[in-house]
């Protein structure tokens, strides 16, 4: 196979495109999962938002609107989930299930007519076959992907320095005495739910508008579920977000580099690398926290539903 | 003001009725959704739900077929609602499924062209262990460093896929198939063929497998003390310690069990109705399955009618594909929206509505 | 005369099936410790909770200082001068103690400025605190004073202390009467909630006495005998236990050295724990909630697992052993959660039975249930032991509390076990329920059965036990005959004063 056929600049710039969608799905995910709940529809919100961006930016022209449909289309979705599980007190794991199974069904329908569709382009800051490295990886970009690096950094703020963090941290460590303190722990988790589902949208928008582009039925492949594991690699810390989604970006690419530079490994082999390293990542991070060497820092009431008993 | 208020027991009267509201209200939801597709609401409902079993037109067609879809899934959603009721979320059943058909046809291929009676209870078997090893880890996985099973039966769903696929173009490939991807058609292998018992009943192994199933899975939860364990487990993780109930015991015997029941079901479909190892031969039944456990209540003759009702849903909806055009994905959106309105209804079961008594704030005197 | 602080006129307060409160008045004056008296379950709480705002009343009104009151949330009862502090507390564990802090204020300052508030006040009223610290590490007396500094930085006119003193020592205790003698004489008024009456004549200027929701009467407690506030209380005479010498016989259960890890992640591990018990003995286990109680009952029921030679049975090794060889070997136990742990809280009582009598009982063949005989079972444990039910179909979350722990005592001890270990044995049950279940512990120990009380509440350990001993910090004091205590001597045990008896000689 032939290495030099992997140019390092490019490399790295479309490990950050391939990167953004797990990003932006995960950071949302966070947020939710750090109130408490656990919304397994990641996947699903992701479709939807892949698709629902994909038709606006095809009908309005505007790759911008794009994602703000697909963000409101993901978001949409988790309102189903929220009402499902903040109100009708269904538990948290299938209705996160139904979630992801009810959007890859309803996208590929809404969708099948976008099938073979070019998107309008999202402008990048500098583009050009001329770039130099630097400006390739640090300007060669859209401005959605500045916007998903920026997101972790301002949750990450809002978590550690805001009141409302403040808040949305004690509803997930104990939503009892959150309650008994006057907080109204099923909307704060509404709202964060709401916030998930908007940020998983931007991810599958930015997988069809962007990463991809195009649309296909059952495009995100379990982007939704890597993000759901980049949760739990990261720890529930904001930054590292980023990171995990680096890594798990930069397996995505070399794997398809070296399929295109014809490497001796069978593509199938190559195409489940980013699964089966997402399982060895999830077991090392388990193996860590048994043996103490690190901390799981979950919220103590991940999955568990509230009902005000009075 | 109505509010919500925890029964003290869990209704009965609801817990059999919710499946049907919910059936009632995904017809009207989805009715509306095929609606706004511009399809006739009234006729697409009725084409799903009622052509297949009583148009003369295609009921002869259709109803056999009921029961070659229902029996994967029945076979499937078996084994999920075991582990469901103990809090072990084996969500990767699509993958034990095409493990197990591929292990089940990779004894049969190595056979061939040897005719045996002992080839055919030998890919049983194999599905089965396939299937079972591929839930075992998760299963080991979380037993010795408490990994998350639902993220790792998962992936392993997408890393059974790929497997597939390179199977079918690999070991497993017909050499007498000119190139073409997929293996030898094991319809036309006498030994290894899971054909129909009886002539035109349709009913073939799997379908006596699912129906067995069903009965044993009723006969462990409800009259076994292992059945009690499973779902104390589930229920009250700590009663069931204090009751000395093993939970590493219990989470490898619900994966062990689900993943052994995939495993067949792969096996049988790979032998019978898919007939050959191909990249396209996972369908989503091992996710469909996690609808029909929790449609069914996670109760084994539940699930058999939801087994039906959900096969009904398949055929009626490739029915509607072909008479009005409905797209094929439709029908899994419904399939969605039916899970949707279940949970929702377990509400009703659990809590009930009051009105909240009115305000009368006495007057100071 | 200034008018009193609060005034609650006929406040009613009904939930299906049971009225918390019915026609409840009272009055606190401004600058009193008012003591609000009554058995669990006597609508304490809900009256409480409706002068903070967390449940609205269905009738009746409220006055404060003059003005009509009625808060539909706690922030407007915080806003309007009222705070307090929760029975189980209301802190986030992985939160530190100035966050905590903030989350319970309406408008906190910003970190800094709040840590150098909270350690202004913690000088003046005596409660030392580091605001840096994370809550899950801090001990229950220093939870408690997160609660009680949260609530003094709104400077409150009213504070409510529901329970404050179940989780402490007796020489906290003593800390935390002090603190709030000097808020009282600053002017702040205190609705002091508990059973406890020598407590109540300690520190509180009136009490109100509830029973079953109603207002039986109020009585300044330093002129009322700790005897009639009981049977107020009560409504009916009490009547102790009847406690008869026996001879104590053989040594059954032997605990040498026994260190085990806790289960859970703020669990308290053992720490070479020894102890004896001998045939028709009960040995009483005090100490703080917390101290390795469940961590205790875990390893001698089975749960936990210890290495060999660390539990011996009848000289049997046992320490290695699961619970269901345990229970065949004759160790049972009923664990102090009931909801959740002793039972499942979905599943029938007829289920329950079989959760831990299966075996003995022999209740299954070949593992299939024999569920007619369970359901004879749960039914001779419904009524041998008065189990208010409709019958063994019912959940197990659908009783009443004492029901409950009548039912899991009752399914224990009609197993017929040699030794039986109870934690809590009658926390939140009410009396008469109480009476019956201490009265079946002493008649096992007269059967010549052993028998391990682990509780909080000394009055029962002092009433029913033999010998005594506490445990701290996972650490077991060594026993000391019942007989011999004195409440000092009870406080320094629990305190962890572990060289008692060599101090003595």
């Amino acid at each position: 196979m032939d290495w030099s056929a992997i140019n390092p600049a490019f490399y790295v710039a479309s490990v950050m495109v391939a990167a953004t969608p797990l990003l932006l799905a995960a950071i949302g995910e966070l947020v939710v999962e750090k109130t408490g709940v656990l919304n397994l529809g990641v996947e699903g919100m992701m479709i939807i938002g892949a698709v629902c961006g994909f038709i606006t930016a095809v009908e309005t022209g505007s790759p911008s609107l794009g994602f703000v449909g697909g963000a409101l289309g993901g978001a949409a979705l988790s309102v189903v989930f929220a009402v499902l599980t903040q109100f009708f007190l269904t538990s948290q794991v299938p209705t996160g299930l139904a979630l992801t199974l009810f959007g890859l069904g309803a996208s590929a329908m809404v969708g099948q007519s976008y099938v073979g569709i070019v998107p309008p382009k999202m402008p990048q800051l500098m583009s050009g076959a001329d770039l130099n490295a630097f400006e390739r990886i640090v300007l060669g970009h859209d401005a959605m992907l500045y916007i998903g690096l920026a997101i972790p950094v301002a949750v990450w703020a809002v978590l550690r320095f805001s009141r409302l963090g403040l808040i949305l941290r004690a509803v997930g460590e104990d939503h009892n005495a959150a309650h008994a303190l006057g907080y109204k722990v099923m909307w704060i988790r509404f709202g964060a739910i709401v916030f998930g589902g908007a940020c998983a949208g931007l991810g599958g928008a930015y997988l069809s508008l962007v990463r991809v582009p195009q649309w296909t039925e059952g495009m995100t492949t379990g982007a939704g579920w890597i993000a759901l594991a980049l949760v739990v690699f990261a720890s529930w810390r904001p930054l590292l977000i980023i990171l995990g989604a680096y890594i798990f970006g930069g397996i995505a690419i070399l794997q398809l580099n070296l399929q295109a530079a014809g490497s001796t490994i069978p593509v199938e082999y190559l195409s489940m690398s980013p699964y089966v390293i997402t399982i060895f990542v999830l077991v090392l991070l388990s193996a860590l926290h048994k043996y103490g060497i690190s901390r799981a820092q979950a919220p103590a009431m991940l999955g568990r539903s509230f009902h005000a008993s009075n | 003001m109505y509010k919500l208020e925890k029964r003290p027991n869990p209704s009965n009267l609801w817990a059999y009725l919710t499946p049907f509201l919910a059936l009632i209200a995904t017809m009207i939801a989805g009715g509306i959704m095929f609606w706004m597709l511009g399809k006739p609401p009234v006729d697409a409902i009725r084409t799903i739900f009622w052509d297949p079993l009583f148009n003369e037109q295609f009921a002869a067609y259709s109803r056999p077929q009921l029961l070659v879809k229902a029996a994967p899934l029945i076979l499937i959603a078996i084994g999920l609602s075991i582990g469901f009721k103990a809090g072990v979320w084996n969500i990767g059943a699509e993958g034990q499924y095409v493990i197990g058909a591929l292990c089940g046809a990779a004894v049969a291929l190595a056979a061939y062209p040897l005719e045996a009676w002992w080839i055919f209870p030998a890919m049983v078997t194999a599905g089965a262990v396939g299937g079972f090893i591929w839930a075992m880890i998760p299963a080991i996985l979380k037993i010795k460093l408490g990994t998350n099973e639902i993220l790792v039966s998962l992936m392993l769903v997408y890393v059974a896929l790929e497997l597939l696929s390179s199977m079918s173009v690999g070991v497993l490939r017909n050499p007498d198939g000119n190139g073409f991807p997929g293996s030898r058609n094991l319809q036309q292998y006498a030994s290894a063929h899971n054909a129909e018992i009886w002539q035109g009943s349709s009913v073939h192994w799997g379908v006596v497998a699912a129906f067995s199933a069903v009965v044993l899975a009723y006969v462990l939860m409800s009259k076994h003390r292992l059945g009690f364990q499973i779902k104390l487990a589930g229920a009250a993780p700590k009663a069931a310690r204090f009751a000395g109930v093993n939970p590493h015991v219990i989470t490898a015997v619900c994966l062990g069990i689900s993943g052994a029941l995939a495993g067949m079901a792969g096996m049988f479909e790979v032998a019978g109705p898919a007939g050959q190892v191909s990249i396209d031969f996972a369908s989503g039944y091992g996710f469909t399955a996690i609808i029909v456990a929790f449609l069914g209540r996670l109760n084994p003759w539940g699930i058999l009618a939801a087994g039906l009702l959900m096969s009904l849903t398949y055929i009626g909806g490739e029915l509607a594909q072909f008479i009005i055009g409905l797209p094929a994905s439709a029908i899994s959106a419904f399939q969605g929206m039916l899970l949707f309105f279940l949970l929702a209804g377990e509400l009703l079961v659990n809590y009930r509505i009051r009105r909240a008594a009115p305000r009368t704030v006495k007057e100071a005197v | 005369m200034t008018p009193p602080l609060l005034t609650l006129t006929g406040l009613t307060k009904s939930y299906p099936g049971v009225v918390a409160n019915e026609d409840v008045s009272l009055t606190i004056a401004h600058g009193e410790v008012h003591a609000l008296l009554g058995e669990n379950g006597a609508g304490k709480s809900t009256l409480v909770k409706m002068i903070y705002g967390l449940v609205t009343p269905d009738a009746g009104q409220m006055v404060l200082n003059g003005k009509a009151f009625s808060p539909d949330k706690p922030s407007a009862a915080r806003t309007a001068g009222i705070a307090m502090v929760f029975q189980h507390f209301s802190l986030f564990g992985a939160l530190s103690v100035a966050e905590n802090i903030a989350l319970g204020m309406e408008n906190p300052p910003k970190m800094r400025a709040l840590a150098q508030q909270i350690s202004k006040v913690s000088d003046q009223f005596g409660l030392p605190l580091d605001p840096s610290r994370i809550v899950g590490d801090l001990s229950a007396g220093e939870r408690q004073r997160v609660e009680i500094i949260r609530c003094l930085l709104q400077d409150p006119k009213l504070l409510i202390m529901d329970e404050p003193t179940s989780v402490l020592t007796p020489q906290e205790v003593d800390i935390l009467f002090e603190t709030l003698r000097k808020l009282r004489d600053a002017g702040t008024s205190i609705l002091y909630i508990s059973h406890k009456l020598e407590e109540i004549r300690a520190l509180c200027d009136t009490a109100t006495v509830l029973r079953r929701g109603n207002n039986v009467g109020t009585c300044v407690p330093r002129d009322t005998s700790a005897r009639d506030m009981a049977e107020l209380m009560v409504g009916t005479r009490l009547h102790d236990p009847e406690r008869r010498d026996r001879p104590k016989g053989a040594t059954v259960l032997d605990v040498k050295n026994l260190s085990a890890a806790s289960h859970s992640a703020f669990g308290t591990s053992l720490k070479d724990v020894s102890l004896s018990v001998c045939k028709g003995e009960i040995l009483g286990i005090g100490g703080v909630a917390g101290n390795g109680q469940d961590e205790l009952l875990a390893a001698l029921s089975g749960e936990i697992r210890t290495k060999r030679g660390m539990i011996s049975l009848d000289g049997r090794d046992v320490g290695h052993l699961p619970p269901t060889s345990r229970r065949a070997l004759g160790t049972l136990s009923a664990p102090e959660e009931r909801l959740g742990h002793a039972a499942a809280p979905d599943m029938s009582l007829m289920e329950n039975a079989f959760l831990s009598a299966a075996t003995r009982k022999a209740l299954t063949s070949l593992g299939f249930a024999n569920w007619g005989k369970t359901r004879g079972y749960a039914d001779e444990i419904i009524a041998r032991f008065d189990v208010r039910t409709p019958n063994n179909q019912v959940a197990a979350r659908a009783l009443s509390g004492g029901n409950l722990q009548k039912f899991v005592v009752g399914r224990e001890i009609l197993q017929d076990p040699d030794v039986l270990v109870v934690n809590q044995p009658t926390w939140g049950v009410d009396a008469s329920a109480a009476a019956a279940i201490r009265q079946a512990l002493l008649d096992m120990a007269d059967a010549g059965k052993a028998v391990v009380v682990i509780s909080q509440d000394l009055d029962e350990l002092l009433e029913i036990t033999d010998r005594f001993c506490a445990l701290n910090e996972g650490r077991l004091s060594a026993s000391v005959p019942t007989t011999e205590l004195s409440v000092e001597k009870i406080g320094l045990m629990l305190g962890g004063a572990h060289d008692l008896e060599t101090a003595n000689v």
